[in-house]
């Protein structure tokens, strides 16, 4: 029964860590695309790369590069986080 | 050799292929034909997603809307790849350790309720349906636009090309072939884009030559544009049209729908585990940002280009040209044959004025008419390149619509054999008997696919793009509750659905059906029917939430579902 009730432990904390990973990508989603691309276009357009005014630039490209990497660190760090779980939950 | 010929060459050979790719990878089991038996390599699922994903639309019509749109294109490239940061975050991994073949099947199961699943069948049908036909209207237009084949006929060889492969390989049929038409796609439409790239910036990588020169001058290529749209009385180029809030709308409701649509989820099925599913949705996007990157340039280089090279052009072949004129390019001549280009010299000067304003309008200025497809389908003339790379391009073309009209009918027959079929009618169905309704199934959505190809209804070209708001005011807060809030219950996920879906039907409906009066004024918050799906969302999250705090909890096994998907052991 205490082995059941670490188990369970185990998993809240578990749950909970990942729920805080996506928290933080999730973030930085939501601040590429509807920040920068969107929400503070006009303010980011004022600074320009190579002529294409920054926010402007987001919008089109710098929002999909970021998309990619944010997926990629994911997966880095979703399977870290497993395995550092695994001995407590143990494989059913 | 002529463009036809090599259009032949091109689109007979990679039909070839896919046959013979079909003919190898045979379907033995249910499994095989719902999900390829769970085992595809993620890069090459990342592969088959892109494909999958990538329409008729993206690949012909993208780069064209954007070039006419500036900013306000901005809405298809963020919305069309932000969703795949949902799928690999919230929903791929639990839907793959949820270990069924279907999106029904996880409604149905996750809400114990027959009636949720069935619900979720009319909502995956419904969104196939309005995609599939776009899809082969597309195949219709290349046939008959570019191999001189009537359009019914070429509607119907796209669907038996299709019916073949997918009838006899389903799901691992299916997935191969679409690894060998991504191949296609990508080639065809970045050899053109390269060239352009080249004429327009120097550079060889339109995502670079997007933030370079415009042909060594210094002066920055956007803002070139933006100068040369501007003078012409065009909004800036770097500037939109659209209001921001709709902006946020539409971009939200594209993400979201990707997110939701079950062609795509389906395709998270097919990896060996829940690790896979995430690395798999990282590859397609890889693959999906390689054209979706290069879109934006060619969009910008074609409009400059087409600037630059029309506008105050000499029309007239045996004119003389004066100081600093330059007579219309010949490619021009040979797109309006097709119809896509015309000109109407209103103020008979013999130059070719490009300006805002309609085209029949007799009182504009505009002497041009361009349907916006021309963007990519003359970049190669535009570029000068030979004649075979049309024809590459027609079959990258094809191998778009045909790829996305595979996945979208295995998810129409598979709603049918398996979720209508064996989940809710027969129950007691041998798998072998589930495996010959599928392929009957799929005949049957075939022939109605070509038949809604050959005689599209009037509304059906409207309503396609809406299918994205359809997929996220439906399924995307049914799954996502369903896996991130144990509490969630039957009655919650089922009346929110049909609220979201509802609302959003209605919506979209009323102003591209029924003919209310159309425009912002008259919108809804001043959200167009393209963006009324993440209100259709919000509406199905608050109905959901409250409906199921008044009623009681889902039973302990189905709260012990949700345990084991979050799980990783």
């Amino acid at each position: 029964m205490a082995q059941d009730e670490a188990k369970e432990d185990a998993r809240a904390r578990y749950w909970r860590a990942n729920l805080r990973l996506m928290g933080g990508l999730l973030f930085v989603w939501f601040t590429v695309s509807f920040g920068f691309g969107i929400l503070l276009r006009e303010q980011l357009d004022a600074v320009s790369i190579g002529g294409v005014p920054l926010g402007f630039w987001f919008a089109q490209q710098g929002a999909i590069y970021v998309f990619v990497v944010l997926i990629f660190v994911y997966c880095v760090a979703a399977n870290r986080l497993e395995a550092r779980f695994e001995a407590e939950l143990g494989r059913d | 050799m002529t463009d036809q010929l090599w259009a032949y060459i091109f689109v007979g050979g990679t039909f070839a292929l896919y046959i013979g790719i079909a003919v190898w990878a045979r379907a033995k089991s249910t499994a095989d034909f719902y999900v390829a038996g769970h085992d595809v390599h993620p890069v090459l699922n990342g592969m088959a997603t892109a494909a999958d994903w990538m329409s008729a639309a993206s690949f012909i019509s993208m780069a064209g809307i954007i070039a006419f749109a500036g900013y306000d294109g901005s809405v298809y490239l963020m919305g069309w790849t932000g969703g795949y940061v949902l799928l690999a975050l919230l929903l791929a991994p639990y839907l793959r350790r949820f270990n069924k073949f279907t999106v029904p099947d996880f409604v149905g199961d996750r809400y114990y309720s027959d009636t949720a699943r069935i619900v979720a069948v009319v909502c995956a049908l419904f969104v196939s349906f309005t995609y599939i036909v776009g899809q082969m209207k597309g195949v219709g237009v290349a046939f008959s636009g570019f191999l001189g084949v009537d359009y019914k006929l070429g509607v119907a060889i796209g669907g038996m090309i299709v019916l073949f492969y997918a009838m006899l390989g389903g799901m691992k049929g299916i997935t191969y072939t679409q690894i060998a038409q991504y191949c296609v796609l990508i080639f065809a439409y970045m050899v053109p884009a390269i060239f352009i790239s080249l004429i327009v910036t120097g550079n060889a990588v339109p995502q670079l030559g997007f933030l370079g020169e415009f042909q060594g001058t210094g002066e920055p290529m956007l803002a070139k544009l933006n100068m040369v749209v501007t003078d012409l009385g065009f909004t800036a180029y770097t500037d939109g049209t659209k209001s921001r809030l709709d902006v946020f709308a539409i971009t939200a409701a594209l993400m979201i729908g990707t997110a939701g649509l079950p062609h795509v989820i389906i395709r998270f099925f097919t990896v060996p585990k829940a690790s896979d599913a995430r690395l798999s949705a990282g590859w397609a996007l890889v693959f999906i940002a390689l054209l979706y990157t290069t879109a934006p340039a060619v969009a910008a280089f074609a409009r400059l280009n087409f600037v630059e090279t029309v506008h105050e052009s000499v029309y007239a072949p045996d004119e003389t040209l004066l100081a600093g004129e330059t007579a219309t390019p010949d490619w021009f001549f040979e797109w309006e044959e097709t119809g896509l280009l015309a000109f109407n010299d209103k103020n008979g000067d013999g130059r070719i004025q490009y300006a805002p304003g309609g085209f029949d309008d007799a009182s504009s200025a505009n002497e041009v008419k361009v349907d916006r497809d021309i963007m990519v389908l003359a970049n190669p003339s535009i570029a000068g390149l030979p004649a075979w790379v049309i024809g590459l391009v027609v079959a990258g073309g094809l191998a778009a619509a045909l790829s996305t009209a595979a996945g979208l009918l295995l998810v129409i027959s598979s709603a049918i054999s398996h979720d209508l079929g064996r989940r809710t009618l027969f129950k007691e169905m041998s798998d072998t008997d589930e495996l010959k309704l599928a392929r009957a199934a799929s005949v049957g959505a075939v022939i109605i696919a070509i038949l809604a190809g050959m005689y599209p209804p009037d509304f059906a070209a409207a309503v396609v793009a809406f299918a994205f708001g359809l997929a996220a005011a439906s399924f995307f807060p049914a799954i996502l509750l369903g896996i991130f809030w144990k509490r969630m219950n039957r009655e919650g996920a089922i009346a929110g659905m049909i609220v979201g879906l509802g609302f959003t039907v209605v919506y979209i409906a009323g102003f591209k059906v029924f003919g209310w009066t159309n425009g912002p004024e008259h919108w809804l918050f001043g959200i167009s029917p393209e963006g009324i799906g993440t209100v259709g969302m919000v509406l199905n999250f608050v109905v959901s939430v409250t409906v199921c705090l008044l009623t009681p909890p889902p039973p302990r096994d189905v709260q012990e579902i949700v345990e084991r998907i979050r799980a990783p052991y």
